[in-house]
């Protein structure tokens, strides 16, 4: 060995693997205006489509008169519901198994409904056509309130399903209604009511807000008569899910099928489902002959596609006097708007609500949810976070306050005396999960001191005093939150999306240099999957990540997968590509083995080769092993250095965090100030720090947003009247508090390299911290619970019905 | 509608085009011009993803006509890297700090942050917040992006960047 011989160390980093803080390579293109979204892609003779609206959000629709708009220069066509029709298009299915009207066909059930799709030379021509379509409406009692959509005399909004008593759920009670849900042991749980010491009982809602990437949703469709082949490229977080749908609603051989997303703006969950600006695109170029281009505006998204949330949790816990919970029951009405459109998997009416235990062991629980139609756009998407576990965690972590108030106890110490305890994993929840692997004592402790919890909370006792004894107006909330969550959907067993299970995918194809591509079922939307993709295969087979080229998007090319979404693309596809670069490490040892001529046995794996047990010298590097790959290997087996892994987990992951968030909020103005907040996030195995922590900082400012100010807000007459930015809350680095981050790390045991998934976490975890500190703030005062959004009138409001303000 | 000429200079190119009185200049940019780094994220000139240089300001071009940006000078995201060809260094902040992650709202980020420095060649973090505030962006949460700009900073008045303490 010469000075030139790299050290371990220096192998090791050069490979760039997991752990490391790599500098994401799609940095480069994006910061240099680079990227490639799908408003960027241009074929020759694009036409561009867009869709007149319904002022309305309840009316017949009489008459559409289209003769106008095919008179204004640019337009080419005028597509309704009656064009639909001739191709069966009329209607759509939704993941969710309910149906959706593309096009308005025969009424309208929410503002901004599509009515229509007008096709022109450009988008400005496209504009001037709509505004020259001529919609007569005849107007129908709206359906704004979910409590009242279930009243004999409530307005029958789904023509469509009059008579049908049951649904794609199970029985419908009502003709408003969608489905019932019931999970865990009801006459169990209430035993534990009857015989419980203490009570307590909330009505918890979570508002309807809006993922709102900042790219919209949109797509561009070009059909090839003369070949029959359909080309999509669009905003989508599944594409191989969007072709099979595609394939099955238009009667498409899937295999002419190309779907294609190219760099997405932000996905949170608003990019999963299918929309009828896809379904009219395609229509539109198969009858024109063209490629159509559809781009959502700001106020269609906001309006129209995929909100999130809207529940509302009649929530209880049982409990004994010490403070040890006993049961809880949890009754939830959820308000799905037109369409019961939400992103669940199928078995999973109200997806994994039933997380709802959160990190405390409760011997026994009981919940229903009852889904009900209104006048609302449809959707109920999860945004960020994993099918309805944010509703849950936001459920308990607020009942758990509630409860520590009502026992006089502290919030943190009620919770330390509940949680789930590290040696009871795997664990098994009263409403029927597996848990894989916690330690929840250890995160919670290590946040309380970390933040200096004890002194904080008696900072907040001087300052309660203070302000009863008129000297300050300002008080002082410790917004505590704990949770776990339900990532990485998932085993086929539970899981699948319109009867496709929910594994993923990943294909890796070594090159003679030691180079390679990798091929996924996953879609980043930013989550900067070409960084970690390629470090996660530095490390299980020594080629530097930078010799790794990451490739997704793309059906043609890529193997089926579910796509990105509920924080499943570590946990299931960061397993895939584990396994398939197993498979490829295996052929390279035989490869290995036969060049250096002894036996598989007689090798071990160092970093980025094979060498002989015991004969440091005798070592064959990957990157020699590929080159072999191609022209030496032992008689009989296929040359090549390519394996493809379809992994179907075993198990879900179940990440876990502890936050804290420090609030004063002056009574007079209903001004807060987010003095701190601290967030403790155990994701397992940490592929990419920096990455980690950017999806943190991101997805705790979502947190904010909600938690804060964001809401979709309908007036009684069902008007939207939080379309757009100005009044959507948005907020700007000014408002954004500073994020404290920390971590702990318990593997998954049964992944393979033991991830669990982060994407989400802050979001579920975030919203609590918020909505605890808040109430904690007011909790002195005499309030049990506040709704959110906490905007500063809200505050306001509170303060003044608690007395505290004349 | 009657179509007018215009010709301005874009990232030192001089560009000329036919547009529609009412043609927005981020639609000029990207459709006419095919500089599709200037993005669209609201066309109300909340967002920011379509801010552009205008003669020495930031300017949102979702909410200005081609026409009006006649015989202007422009700079967009295409002409910010350095005339080797390698990022500047506000280019290089961003992905040294992860001041990105979509990468949808960078180059309007970028366009917003080159001006401010050239106006504050040594912002406070309150100073930076202040100023990228008429930009949104909806995956970072905005505190790696205001230490991608205090990299840049850094760099440009050649003092060593050291990240504040958390
Ligand atoms: S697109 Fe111009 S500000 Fe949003
Ligand atoms: S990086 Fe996605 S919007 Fe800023």
């Amino acid at each position: 060995m010469n000075d030139m011989t790299p050290t371990r160390e220096q192998r090791e980093a050069a490979l760039e693997g997991m752990g490391c803080k790599r500098k994401r390579v799609e940095d480069i293109r994006f910061t240099q205006g680079k990227g490639n979204y799908v408003d960027d892609v241009k074929l020759p003779g694009m036409l561009h489509g867009d869709f007149v609206r319904s002022p309305h959000p309840h009316a017949r629709v009489k008459k559409i008169d289209d003769s106008e708009a095919l008179k204004v220069p640019g337009v080419l066509a005028v597509i309704t519901a009656e064009t639909l029709k001739t191709v069966n298009l009329a209607w759509m299915p939704t993941l969710a198994g309910d149906v959706q009207m593309v096009l308005a066909d025969g009424k309208v059930l929410f503002q901004n409904q599509e009515v229509a799709f007008v096709v022109a030379t450009d988008r400005y021509a496209a504009d001037d056509g709509i505004n020259k379509v001529v919609v007569e409406y005849e107007p129908l009692p709206p359906l704004v309130d979910p409590f009242k959509s279930m009243d004999q005399d409530a307005p029958v909004l789904r023509e469509d399903l009059a008579g049908k008593t049951s649904g794609a759920h199970g029985p419908r009670k009502h003709h408003n209604h969608i489905f019932e849900w019931t999970v865990g042991d009801k006459e169990l749980t209430d035993a534990a009511f009857n015989k419980a010491e203490v009570k307590i009982k909330e009505m918890i809602s979570y508002h309807r807000t809006h993922p709102s990437p900042l790219e919209t949703c949109q797509c561009v469709c070009s059909f090839d008569k003369i070949k029959g082949e359909l080309t999509i490229y669009g905003t989508f977080q599944a594409p191989h899910v969007i072709r099979t749908v595609v394939a099955l609603i238009a009667k498409l051989p899937e295999q002419k099928i190309h779907v294609i997303a190219p760099d997405i703006g932000g996905g949170f969950g608003n990019k999963v489902g299918a929309y009828p600006g896809y379904i009219c695109a395609a229509v539109a170029s198969i009858v024109t002959g063209k490629p159509v281009k559809w781009v959502e505006d700001r106020i269609e998204n906001l309006t129209a596609t995929s909100f999130a949330r809207d529940y509302h949790m009649t929530t209880e816990i049982a409990a004994t006097k010490e403070g040890k919970v006993t049961g809880l029951r949890v009754h939830v009405l959820a308000d799905h708007g037109a369409f019961d459109a939400c992103a669940d998997p199928s078995k999973w009416p109200a997806g994994f609500f039933n997380i709802v235990t959160g990190s405390y062991d409760f011997p026994t629980a009981h919940l229903a949810v009852d889904g009900v139609y209104t006048n609302k756009a449809p959707g109920g998407v999860a945004y960020r976070c994993s099918f309805r576990v944010t509703e849950a965690a936001y459920c308990i972590e607020r009942a758990m306050d509630i409860l520590a108030q009502k026992l006089n106890m502290d919030p943190a110490e009620l919770r330390l005396k509940n949680f789930i305890k590290t040696e009871q994993f795997p664990y098994h929840s009263a409403l029927g999960w597996e848990y894989d692997s916690g330690d929840y004592h250890t995160a919670m402790r290590k946040m309380m001191e970390t933040t200096g919890y004890a002194a904080l909370r008696k900072e907040q006792a001087e300052k309660r005093a203070a302000f009863a004894r008129g000297e300050t107006r300002e008080i002082m909330g410790l917004g505590v939150s704990f949770f776990t969550e339900i990532v990485g959907a998932g085993p086929s067993k539970n899981c699948d999306i319109l009867g496709i299970a929910m594994f993923d995918s990943c294909e890796i194809r070594l090159h003679p240099t030691g180079a390679g591509i990798a091929r996924m079922g996953t879609k980043s939307q930013g989550q900067g999957h070409e960084t970690t993709w390629a470090q996660i295969i530095a490390t299980e087979i020594g080629i530097p990540a930078d010799n790794i080229m990451v490739e997704e998007g793309n059906t043609d090319t890529a193997p089926y997968g579910l796509g990105t979404y509920g924080s499943r693309s570590t946990p299931v596809a960061g397993a895939a590509i584990a396994m398939a670069a197993r498979k490829i490490k295996a052929k390279a040892q035989m490869i290995a083995a036969y060049k250096l001529e002894v036996h598989e046995d007689d090798l071990e794996f160092d970093i980025d080769g094979f060498r002989v047990k015991g004969l440091p010298e005798k070592f064959m590097s990957m990157k020699d092993i590929c080159w072999a790959a191609y022209n030496s290997v032992p008689p009989g087996m296929e040359p090549g250095l390519e394996a493809v892994s379809y992994y179907d987990p075993p198990n879900m992951t179940y990440p876990f965090g502890a936050y804290l968030c420090v609030m004063d909020i002056d009574v007079d103005t209903g001004v807060y100030k987010i003095r701190r907040f601290y967030a403790l996030d155990d994701c397992g195995t940490r592929i990419n720090p920096m990455i980690i922590e950017g999806q943190v900082h991101g997805g705790l400012t979502e947190a904010f947003a909600i938690a804060m100010g964001q809401e979709i807000r309908y007036d009684e007459a069902g008007n939207v009247v939080t379309g757009s930015f100005m009044d959507f809350f948005m907020p700007t680095a000014v408002e954004t508090p500073h994020w404290e981050t920390d971590f702990t790390v318990t593997p998954s045991p049964h992944h393979p390299i033991g991830a669990k998934g982060v994407g989400e976490s802050p979001n579920v975890g975030g919203v609590p911290a918020f909505s605890n500190a808040v109430n904690d703030a007011f909790s002195f005062l005499g309030s049990t619970h506040i709704q959110m959004p906490h905007d500063f009138w809200r505050n306001w409001k509170a303060a003044k019905d608690l007395g505290a303000v004349a | 509608m009657a179509k007018t000429h215009v010709t301005m200079k874009v990232n030192g190119a001089e560009v000329e085009g036919l547009v529609e009185p009412r043609t927005l200049l981020v639609h000029f940019i990207r459709e006419n011009l095919g500089m599709t780094g200037t993005h669209i994220g609201c066309e109300t000139t909340h967002c920011g993803a379509c801010t552009v240089d205008i003669d020495g300001m930031s300017v949102k071009s979702c909410t200005m006509f081609a026409v009006q940006a006649q015989g202007s000078d422009i700079t967009t995201i295409e002409g910010m890297a350095n005339a080797d060809g390698t990022l500047s260094a506000l280019q290089e902040g961003f992905r040294m700090m992860h001041g990105l992650q979509c990468g949808f709202c960078t180059p309007g980020m970028i366009m917003r942050a080159h001006r401010l420095l050239k106006e504050n060649a040594s912002p406070s973090e309150q100073e930076i917040r202040m100023g990228i505030s008429g930009n949104i962006c909806r995956c970072t949460g905005y505190q790696n992006i205001v230490k991608a700009i205090q990299y840049a900073s850094a760099k440009i008045n050649g003092v060593e960047f050291r990240e504040a303490a958390e």
